[in-house]
């Protein structure tokens, strides 16, 4: 059961990795990447809401289930979203005003965050249990700001050094970003089970 | 089947209720206490986000305004009416401010009798790009090059092409003096002027006398006419260029009057 588990959480961090491998939550993943302590911030903030709509979706599903409602999936799970975020914004912006300012528009934009509805329509379609749902979801979210703040951390370096003009900015940050999931393409052949003794 | 689109609806209405409690406990326990002066600011603000006053809209400019980051009276588009509400809603004084309203004024009335131009240019519409041909189109290399780089930024409607001259106009009735196409401009024709003064040297040419009677019928040619008649001393020579100096100006016209090449008008 636990080895099941960290086979799930690993898979979800390297190997399914969301925005190196699925290029889902790319939006966010260009916009939110310049600093490594705003980066983290978003990164804290799209775990909160993956973990728990990855648990409420789950609930609401059997829901679904029950009265005969799957079709009803994609919105519920958007509403169910939504309302995360908007407690993620009304929290931070009492917690934490200066990380709100610097999420500043991208913050609501997780609500249409492909990863985080991505994690709980997959959850669904693998027919995860609600304890790896959950840890799948915490994976995920793991795995996005791994990357994310990996990635702020080499814009940061990239900052300071002189590029050709047609390159700066996106250019630039889109031929790392594909470099990075080029290099993370290598957990592909990663044999995960073996190394768990599954 | 109605009783499937009804548990639709009520398991839908059910989860937005459930969530909207949820929220609406959240908001009320993580609540901000914003400085209400903030709001009563900006509503008093124009409200065109126009960033003439150096603040990302009309609510960055209030909450600096409230937290004392900025003077009242930073706002060139509202500020004769604004600037003594600012001042009530902050309890000061607002005697010192500046209130007077500006208004954006194209210096240069070189039209297409007036001042040639030495080949056509059918590019982009764009003063920028105009201005890189060739040292631009116009015979004039300070003059206005009427591809209305000013038209397209004006926040207010305010500016046009006049299609008879080829010149930048401004509606001082549009007008809020907010500098946008001062900025636009890439010869620096524009100046934001004082509303109530209403005679300017329309010309921006520092180039001598002969050179200016060769390429434009109204350009400054710097004989210094205007400079000995004016009656309150308001105009100077600055580099073959005369100056009224706005402070002074009394607008009585004798500089019109004048001025052998028309350059000084009245608005």
């Amino acid at each position: 059961m636990v080895g099941n588990l960290a086979f799930v959480l690993l898979s979800a961090i390297l190997v399914n990795n969301f925005l190196l491998s699925r290029f889902l939550g790319i939006c966010p993943f260009l916009g939110i990447s310049k600093q490594v302590e705003t980066a983290f911030g978003m990164g804290m903030a799209v775990t909160f809401v993956m973990a728990m709509a990855s648990a409420i979706t789950y609930l609401v599903q059997m829901l679904l289930v029950q009265l005969h409602l799957e079709y009803l999936q994609t919105l519920t799970f958007i509403l169910v979203i939504a309302a995360l975020v908007q407690l993620v914004e009304v929290v931070l912006k009492k917690v934490s005003p200066g990380l709100y300012k610097a999420l500043g528009v991208y913050l609501p934009l997780i609500t249409t965050n492909c990863a985080v509805l991505g994690v709980t329509l997959i959850n669904m379609t693998e027919n995860y249990d609600f304890i790896t749902s959950v840890v799948n979801g915490i994976g995920g979210a793991l795995g996005f700001t791994l990357i994310i703040v990996t990635f702020a951390a080499i814009r940061e370096r990239q900052a300071t050094n002189k590029v050709y003009k047609s390159f700066e900015g996106f250019p630039l940050a889109l031929v790392t970003a594909g470099l990075l999931s080029l290099a993370f393409m290598g957990f592909n052949g990663f044999n995960l089970k073996a190394l768990l003794g599954l | 089947m109605l009783t499937a689109i009804l548990t639709a609806v009520g398991l839908l209405a059910a989860m937005g209720l459930v969530f909207g409690f949820g929220l609406g406990y959240a908001s009320k326990k993580f609540a901000v206490e914003a400085d209400p002066r903030i709001d009563k600011i900006a509503a008093v603000l124009p409200g065109a986000n126009c960033g003439a006053c150096g603040f990302p809209g009309c609510a960055g400019y209030s909450q600096a305004i409230v937290t004392g980051a900025a003077p009242i009276d930073k706002c060139p588009v509202g500020r004769a009416k604004a600037v003594p509400a600012i001042a009530h809603i902050m309890g000061v004084d607002c005697k010192d401010a500046d209130v007077t309203a500006d208004v954006a004024m194209v210096m240069c009335h070189g039209g297409k009798d007036q001042c040639g131009t030495h080949f056509d240019y059918s590019g982009v519409k764009s003063c920028w790009a105009a201005n890189q041909v060739a040292g631009g189109h116009k015979n004039c290399g300070y003059g206005c090059l009427g591809q209305g780089s000013c038209v397209q930024v004006c926040p207010f409607g305010a500016m046009h092409l006049n299609d008879s001259t080829g010149l930048a106009e401004v509606d001082p009735a549009l007008c809020h003096g907010c500098g946008k196409c001062a900025v636009a401009c890439p010869r620096g024709l524009i100046a934001i002027v004082p509303a109530d003064k209403t005679i300017h040297v329309r010309c921006m040419s520092h180039a001598k006398g002969p050179d200016i009677r060769k390429t434009c019928k109204v350009g400054c040619i710097g004989c210094g006419i205007c400079v000995k008649n004016c009656p309150v001393d308001a105009i100077d020579m600055q580099d073959a260029l005369a100056h009224i100096d706005p402070e002074k100006c009394t607008s009585c016209g004798v500089c019109i009057e004048k001025c052998p090449m028309k350059t000084i008008t009245g608005r």
